[in-house]
C-alpha cells in the first residue's frame, strides 16, 4: 500500500476520517520477562492499551524501564505478548505477523546497520527482502539516499558514518518498502543537538508529507511536546494518561508554582503551610522544592511568600510557569520526570 | 519458497561481501587449516609405523588429510553463531526479525556462507597435502565427496552454533560451548588415529560422532577402493542431521523472540 509521496496536504488530526481509522490498536498487553533462576520475573507491561489513529505522530513518554520499548517490540512483531491483543495496520501481530512486517518500518534504539556494508547496500538489502526487483531496489535506494543527503557517503562502509548519518540511514532503510506505520524507538538518544534538530524536522516531515503513522518513544519531554500530535505517559507497564500535549497540560489546573527553600526540612514545613493556603492546590514537595498549582499565578505569589515568611521558612526562589509536560508527568505519575530518570540509572 | 531462496542468497552474499572486505581475516581463515595439516602431520608422523595402522601404503599426511579437513570445518562452523550475537548487539537482528525476511533464510545465509568458507579451506588443505607428498587413489570423485562431507558437517555445526546463539544470546557461553565440543569431537574420531588402534570405548563413541562420519566419507572417497556402503550410510546420516539441525536452529528464533 504505497503512500502518496509528494502530496503536501497538511495533516488534520481531528478530522473525522483519521479518527475513525486506527493504525494501531493495542488492548491489555501483558509481558513478563524471566530474569534468571531464583530471581523474580520482571513485569514489563501490565495491561497496557493504546490506540493510534492513521497519520498521526503518537508519542510514548516515560522513563527507562517503563515499558515503552517492550510496547514497540510487541507492536513490531519482535516479541509476542503474554496476554492481550494488538492490531497494527489492520493485521493482528500475533496471528498474522508477516502481514504486519510488510506494512511497518522499525527504527530501533540501536543503529541497525552492519558495519561492513555500505549505506547503499543496506538499503538495497532491505528493499530486496521486501520483494522488490533488482532495478526497483536500485531506484528506491538512490531515491532514499538522495533524500536523506547520504548520496556522497552512499558507497562508503557504514562504520565510517557519524551517529547522525547512521540514524538517517536507519530511517532510509525503515522507509524502503513505503510502510504505513513507522516505529521510532528513542530516535534521538545519543545524538548531538544539531543532529537531533535535523531528526525532529525529518520526523515532522514524514508525518506531514508522507502521511505516515508514527509511533515514537522518547524520554525527552521536549521531544514529545514538539513532535507528537497525541501522547501517552507510560509508567510501570501501564498507560497512565493520554491526549494531545495541550489537552494534557490543560487538564492540569492552571499554572505551576515552584518554591525552592534552603533544605528538605524547610520544604516539608513549607508544603504543609502552603497546602492550607487559599488558591493553591496539588501541593507536593521533593527535596528542597515545593510545587503547587494555581489559577492565578501572579496573584498568589505574594501570599505564598508572606505565608512562608510567617512560618519562618527562608525562600531561595519562587517561580510561576505555564504547565509543561513535566508537570503533566508529575501530576499523573506522582513524581517529577528528572527524579525518575535519575533513580532509573 | 522463492522468498526463502532469494532471501538466503541475499544474506549469503552479504556475509561473503563482509568477508572479502576483511582480507586479514580471510587470510587467517585460509592459513589456519594449513597449519593444522603441517603441524599434525609432523607431530604424529610416526604413528603410521605403529603395527596395525592400516595405512594401505599411504603416507600419514594422506591419512590425516580428511581428518584435518573435517576438523577445520568443525572449528569454523562452531563459531558461526557469533555473527548472530554481534547482530543482536548492533540491532541488525531486531530489524531483520521485524522485516518480512524468512527465518529459515537467516539460518541458511550463515550456514551457506560457512559452507563456502569450508569449500575454500578444504581446497587449501588438499593442495597443501598434495604439495607435501600425499597421493590419493581417486581424485575427482574423492575431492567432490570430501567437499560435500565438509559442507554437510559445517551445516550441522553452524546450525547448532546459531541455535545456541539464539538461545543463550551470550558470546562467552557460545564460545565456551564450541571450545568444549570442538577438540574432544576431533579426538573422539578417526581424524588423526586409525580406529583399530583406539581404545574400544572411543571406537564406540566415534560411531556416533558426526565428525567421524565426515572423515570416513572423505577417506573412503579418496581411497583407491572406496567402500561405497560406508560413504552412503555416513553421508546419508550427515544429510539427515544437517536438515534436522537447520530446522531446529530456525525454531530457535521462536525462543529468542519470546525472550526479547
Amino acid at each position: 500500500m504505497p503512500n502518496p509521496i509528494g502530496s503536501t496536504t497538511a495533516r488534520k488530526p481531528q478530522s473525522p476520517s483519521s479518527s475513525t481509522h486506527l493504525a494501531i490498536e493495542a488492548t491489555d498487553l501483558v509481558k513478563t520477562y524471566a530474569t534468571g533462576r531464583g530471581k523474580p520475573p520482571v513485569q514489563a507491561l501490565d495491561g497496557l492499551s493504546l490506540t493510534v489513529r492513521q497519520g498521526e505522530v503518537f508519542g510514548l513518554l516515560g522513563p527507562n524501564g517503563a515499558g515503552k520499548s517492550t510496547t514497540v517490540k510487541i507492536l513490531s512483531t519482535l516479541t509476542r505478548p503474554d496476554d492481550g491483543r494488538a492490531v497494527v495496520a489492520g493485521h493482528d501481530v500475533t496471528s498474522n505477523p508477516d502481514a504486519v512486517r510488510r506494512a511497518i518500518g522499525l527504527i530501533s534504539q540501536k543503529s541497525s546497520s552492519a558495519p561492513m556494508m555500505t549505506g547503499r547496500e543496506s538499503v538495497l538489502l532491505a528493499a530486496r527482502i521486501h520483494g522488490m526487483s533488482r532495478s526497483e531496489a536500485r531506484y528506491r535506494a538512490t531515491e532514499l539516499l538522495d533524500r536523506f543527503e547520504l548520496t556522497d557517503a552512499a558507497d562508503r562502509l557504514t562504520k565510517t558514518y557519524s551517529g547522525g548519518m547512521l540514524r538517517k540511514l536507519d530511517i532510509a532503510v525503515g522507509l524502503v518498502a513505503r510502510p504505513t506505520v513507522l516505529f521510532l524507538d528513542e530516535p534521538t538518544t545519543g545524538l548531538d543537538p544539531e543532529a537531533r534538530t535535523q531528526m525532529w524536522d525529518e520526523i515532522a516531515r514524514l508525518a506531514a508529507v508522507e502521511q505516515l503513522t508514527v509511533l515514537l518513544t522518547t524520554h525527552y519531554l521536549d521531544e514529545a511536546d514538539h513532535l507528537a500530535d497525541r501522547l501517552a505517559i507510560v509508567d510501570d507497564g501501564r498507560l497512565v494518561v493520554e491526549g494531545t500535549p495541550d489537552e494534557l497540560k490543560g487538564r492540569l489546573n492552571g499554572d505551576g508554582v515552584v518554591v525552592e527553600v534552603v533544605d528538605q526540612t524547610a520544604a516539608t514545613i513549607a508544603a504543609e503551610r502552603l497546602s492550607h493556603l487559599d488558591g493553591l492546590i496539588d501541593v507536593t514537595h521533593e527535596g528542597r522544592v515545593v510545587r503547587a498549582r494555581t489559577r492565578s499565578a501572579a496573584g498568589v505569589i505574594p501570599s505564598v511568600l508572606a505565608s512562608l515568611d510567617q512560618a519562618g521558612v527562608e525562600v531561595e526562589s519562587a517561580t510561576v510557569s505555564r504547565p509543561s509536560l513535566d508537570d503533566v508527568y508529575l501530576h499523573y505519575a506522582g513524581r517529577t520526570f528528572e527524579v525518575e530518570e535519575g533513580a532509573d540509572r | 519458497m522463492t522468498a526463502l531462496l532469494t532471501h538466503s542468497a541475499l544474506l549469503t552474499r552479504r556475509s561473503l561481501t563482509g568477508l572479502v572486505r576483511q582480507p586479514a581475516y580471510l587470510l587467517i581463515t585460509l592459513i589456519q587449516p594449513m597449519i593444522w595439516l603441517l603441524l599434525f602431520g609432523q607431530l604424529f608422523s610416526k604413528v603410521i609405523e605403529i603395527p596395525g595402522f592400516t595405512s594401505e601404503g599411504q603416507s600419514f599426511i594422506a591419512f590425516l588429510t580428511p581428518g584435518v579437513v573435517m576438523m577445520t570445518a568443525l572449528f569454523s562452523a562452531a563459531w558461526a553463531g557469533t555473527t548472530f550475537i554481534e547482530d543482536m548487539g548492533l540491532g541488525v537482528m531486531d530489524r531483520m526479525l521485524a522485516s518480512p525476511v524468512r527465518r529459515g533464510a537467516l539460518i541458511n545465509g550463515t550456514v551457506i556462507y560457512q559452507g563456502v568458507i569450508s569449500v575454500a579451506q578444504t581446497a587449501v588443505v588438499l593442495v597443501v597435502a598434495y604439495a607435501t607428498g600425499a597421493r590419493f587413489g581417486s581424485s575427482a570423485v574423492g575431492i567432490v565427496l570430501t567437499m560435500a562431507a565438509a559442507v554437510l558437517l559445517t551445516v550441522v555445526f553452524a546450525a547448532l552454533s546459531n541455535a545456541l546463539a539464539l538461545l543463550t544470546r551470550q558470546q562467552e557461553t557460545l564460545i565456551g560451548v564450541s571450545q568444549l565440543l570442538s577438540l574432544p569431537l576431533t579426538f573422539l574420531s578417526s581424524a588423526i588415529m586409525d580406529p583399530s588402534l583406539m581404545p574400544e570405548w572411543i571406537q564406540t563413541v566415534a560411531r556416533y560422532n558426526p565428525l567421524d562420519w565426515a572423515v570416513l566419507v572423505s577417506r573412503e572417497a579418496l581411497s583407491a577402493t572406496p567402500d561405497w556402503g560406508v560413504i552412503a550410510w555416513r553421508g546419508g546420516a550427515l544429510v539427515v542431521l544437517a536438515v534436522v539441525m537447520s530446522w531446529l536452529a530456525t525454531r530457535a528464533f521462536g525462543a529468542y523472540q519470546r525472550s526479547v
